[in-house]
């Protein structure tokens, strides 16, 4: 049902499944969830959720030095007719709802932002135009809280685009009403020195299906959270990312989806690639079955591509099962390095070595590109990745 | 008129920690229109001769020389020695995930004949030689050589050479592996392409059974790294008959 493989180039892969009583997705964490920042100790860097991320980069977000300026970030919305669009206080009954901070850094954005972005779809409201989010870093430090509601019924695409510099933690809600569809395209675009950390909380509804492609090119230091729950059975969670580490960059994904209710599905796929010297992408993919989800199937999966000697990955999927009433469940994950008898088998029909290469990376993408469905991000991304190819070939 | 001589070539590679030298002086002369089997045991460097000439980086040349046309052969990248019409269809072809056949085949051909075919007379050249090597339609958009049979996979290198057209080729044991019916729809796309008169076919193999549908016009017995044997076609019927005992102890005592 698991599968692990590792093709060592300066990385690791482990792989578990635990049964009931050895818990690690709960036991783990060094504190458990809470709103109030005060309810974490400050990470020294060899806690289980923070041995993997440098600390000393983070600008103070994890030790409550960094302080808002005021003028972190700019925050566009531009909605199709029907969207409510609200800025509101902290006070807003409908904050925090999909999930709580599970660690200081999200307990220090829900501590500190002052204002928070509620985006509402009403009931049985199809959009046919995308959501689109602009989040552009204007220098400073920032927290924030964004909000997306869906009714009943309602369908959505949601994009959320990063770009610029800042140093930004916050926490984003996804909530599904019952039937509603929400697909959200996150772009991580940012300059190179940005910091950014962040939290995703999704609640899906009974027969809801949530699917979310998260895109990492840019920052110094990206650490991202995305998690699911299920509020009735028969949700169906997509997890898509796809991230491109370069030379001096960290950019981790930490998921977990929690089946908590029965006849829920999850399907988690995960690829990059990296290149240069003291890249480093880190992969964390939690499942936990919970014993009242009989009839759960589930999938995670992560594919690293290592371009150049120098990129380190280290790639986690772990799987928890407390029933074994389900459907089916499983994990991969593999990292290799760019196959040479690929190269010398293109090359060998003509096909000089920066368009091979090209090739390969652009295949390697594809299927998640694909899921996308948005076509002014697919081709901005496929620009992206051959901007990437062309700073590594030269 | 096309031509690749071979002369001396001596050839080795890194095993254990070690240099061991699988090439012995290989002496040959291929040109436009002929057809050469070359054959021998496991072992006697058939395939290595395959590859040094194609450039694959895990071969060294330590001696001797490769030329297309005068041209220096060795001193040409792996793309360059394809583009100048060398064409190795391979015995394991490589899976490319994500590529699909049709963008592959379009980005080979586009490089080859050095400007993008023209979409409409492609996709009609395309389709009729797949049709010709009973390949389905459905193939074009599936990756390169993903999930292929053994039989698939050699197909989808005749297809190549069909629609690559180069002035030499080298098939690697192409016929290994196949039943006898995917054997005849490869050798007759062997042939089709030998019938243009335009092409040089270095035919590496270890049996004599494709020989009965790609008629060499000469036959080279190739063992302990060096062609130990030159003859016309009834070369390959004394093979049949006796086998490599005689040339595989030659080569031990050697």
């Amino acid at each position: 049902m698991a599968e692990a493989q590792n093709i060592p180039v300066g990385s690791t892969t482990a792989g578990s499944i635990a049964v009931a009583a050895e818990s690690t997705v709960a036991t783990r964490m060094s504190a458990p969830p809470s709103f109030d920042v005060a309810d974490f100790p400050v990470p020294h860097g060899r806690e289980e959720e923070w041995r993997f991320t440098p600390l000393e980069r983070l600008r103070g977000l994890h030790d409550g030095t960094a302080v808002a300026t005021g003028e972190g970030v700019k925050v566009e919305v531009e909605a199709p007719a029907g969207v409510v669009v609200e800025t509101v206080g902290r006070d807003d009954a409908r904050l925090g709802r999909a999930g709580t901070p599970v660690d200081r850094i999200a307990a220090q954005a829900y501590s500190a932002f002052e204002k928070a972005g509620v985006v509402t779809v009403p009931k049985e409201t199809v959009l046919t135009e995308p959501i689109r989010i602009a989040v552009h870093g204007q220098g400073g430090v920032a927290y924030g809280h964004q909000v997306i509601e869906l009714g009943a019924f309602a369908e959505a695409v949601v994009v959320i685009d990063h770009t610029g510099d800042t140093v930004l933690a916050g926490n984003v809600d996804y909530i599904l009403g019952d039937g509603a569809k929400l697909t959200v395209v996150s772009v991580q675009d940012w300059d190179e020195k940005a910091v950014h950390v962040a939290q995703h909380n999704a609640l899906v509804g009974r027969d809801a299906s949530f699917k979310s492609i998260v895109v990492t090119f840019g920052g110094d230091v990206v650490r991202l959270h995305p998690r699911v729950t299920y509020a009735g059975p028969g949700g169906e969670a997509e997890l898509f990312g796809l991230y491109f580490t370069d030379a001096g960059q960290h950019q981790e994904h930490r998921l977990l989806v929690t089946h908590n209710t029965p006849h829920c599905k999850s399907n988690v796929a995960y690829k990059g690639a990296l290149q240069g010297d003291e890249a480093h992408a880190v992969w964390i993919g939690d499942v936990l079955i919970q014993a009242a989800a009989e009839g759960t199937d589930t999938y995670e999966m992560n594919r690293n591509l290592v371009l150049t000697d120098g990129a380190r990955v280290d790639s986690v999927p772990n799987l928890e099962i407390e029933t074994g009433e389900i459907v089916g469940a499983g994990h991969a994950s593999a990292t290799g390095r760019f196959d040479d008898e690929q190269l010398f088998y293109l090359m060998a029909r003509g096909i000089p070595e920066h368009e091979a290469r090209r090739l390969v990376v652009r295949g390697f993408f594809a299927e998640l590109v694909q899921q996308i469905g948005i076509a002014d991000i697919e081709e901005r991304l496929i620009a992206r990745i051959e901007e990437e190819l062309e700073a590594s070939v030269g | 008129m096309a031509t690749l001589e071979i002369r001396d070539l001596h050839v080795t590679v890194e095993a254990d920690n070690a240099t061991k030298e699988i090439l012995k002086g290989v002496d040959l002369t291929v040109k436009q229109g002929e057809t050469h089997a070359i054959m021998g045991p496991n072992g006697s460097g058939k395939s290595t001769l395959a590859y040094s000439l194609a450039g694959h980086p895990k071969y060294t040349i330590t001696q001797g020389t490769v030329t297309l046309d005068g041209e220096d052969v060795l001193e040409m990248s792996v793309d360059e020695r394809a583009r100048a019409g060398l064409f190795l269809a391979m015995q394991y072809p490589v899976e490319v995930p994500g590529v699909s056949v049709s963008n592959f085949l379009r980005t080979s051909a586009t490089a080859i004949r050095g400007e993008a075919p023209k979409l409409r007379t492609w996709v009609k050249e395309v389709r009729e030689a797949m049709e010709r090597l009973n390949i389905d339609p459905s193939f074009a958009e599936r990756n390169v050589n993903e999930g292929f049979s053994g039989g698939e996979k050699k197909r989808h290198e005749i297809l190549q050479l069909e629609l690559l057209k180069p002035k030499v080729a080298i098939l690697d044991e192409t016929d290994s592996g196949l039943d006898v019916d995917a054997l005849r729809i490869v050798s007759e796309g062997v042939n089709r392409v030998r019938e243009t008169g335009e092409v040089g076919t270095l035919l590496i193999t270890h049996y004599t059974r494709i020989l009965r549908y790609i008629k060499p016009d000469h036959v080279h017995v190739f063992a302990a790294g060096r062609i130990a044997e030159s003859g016309g076609p009834e070369l390959a019927d004394k093979l049949e008959n006796e086998g490599y005992e005689a040339y595989v102890k030659g080569g031990a005592s050697a």
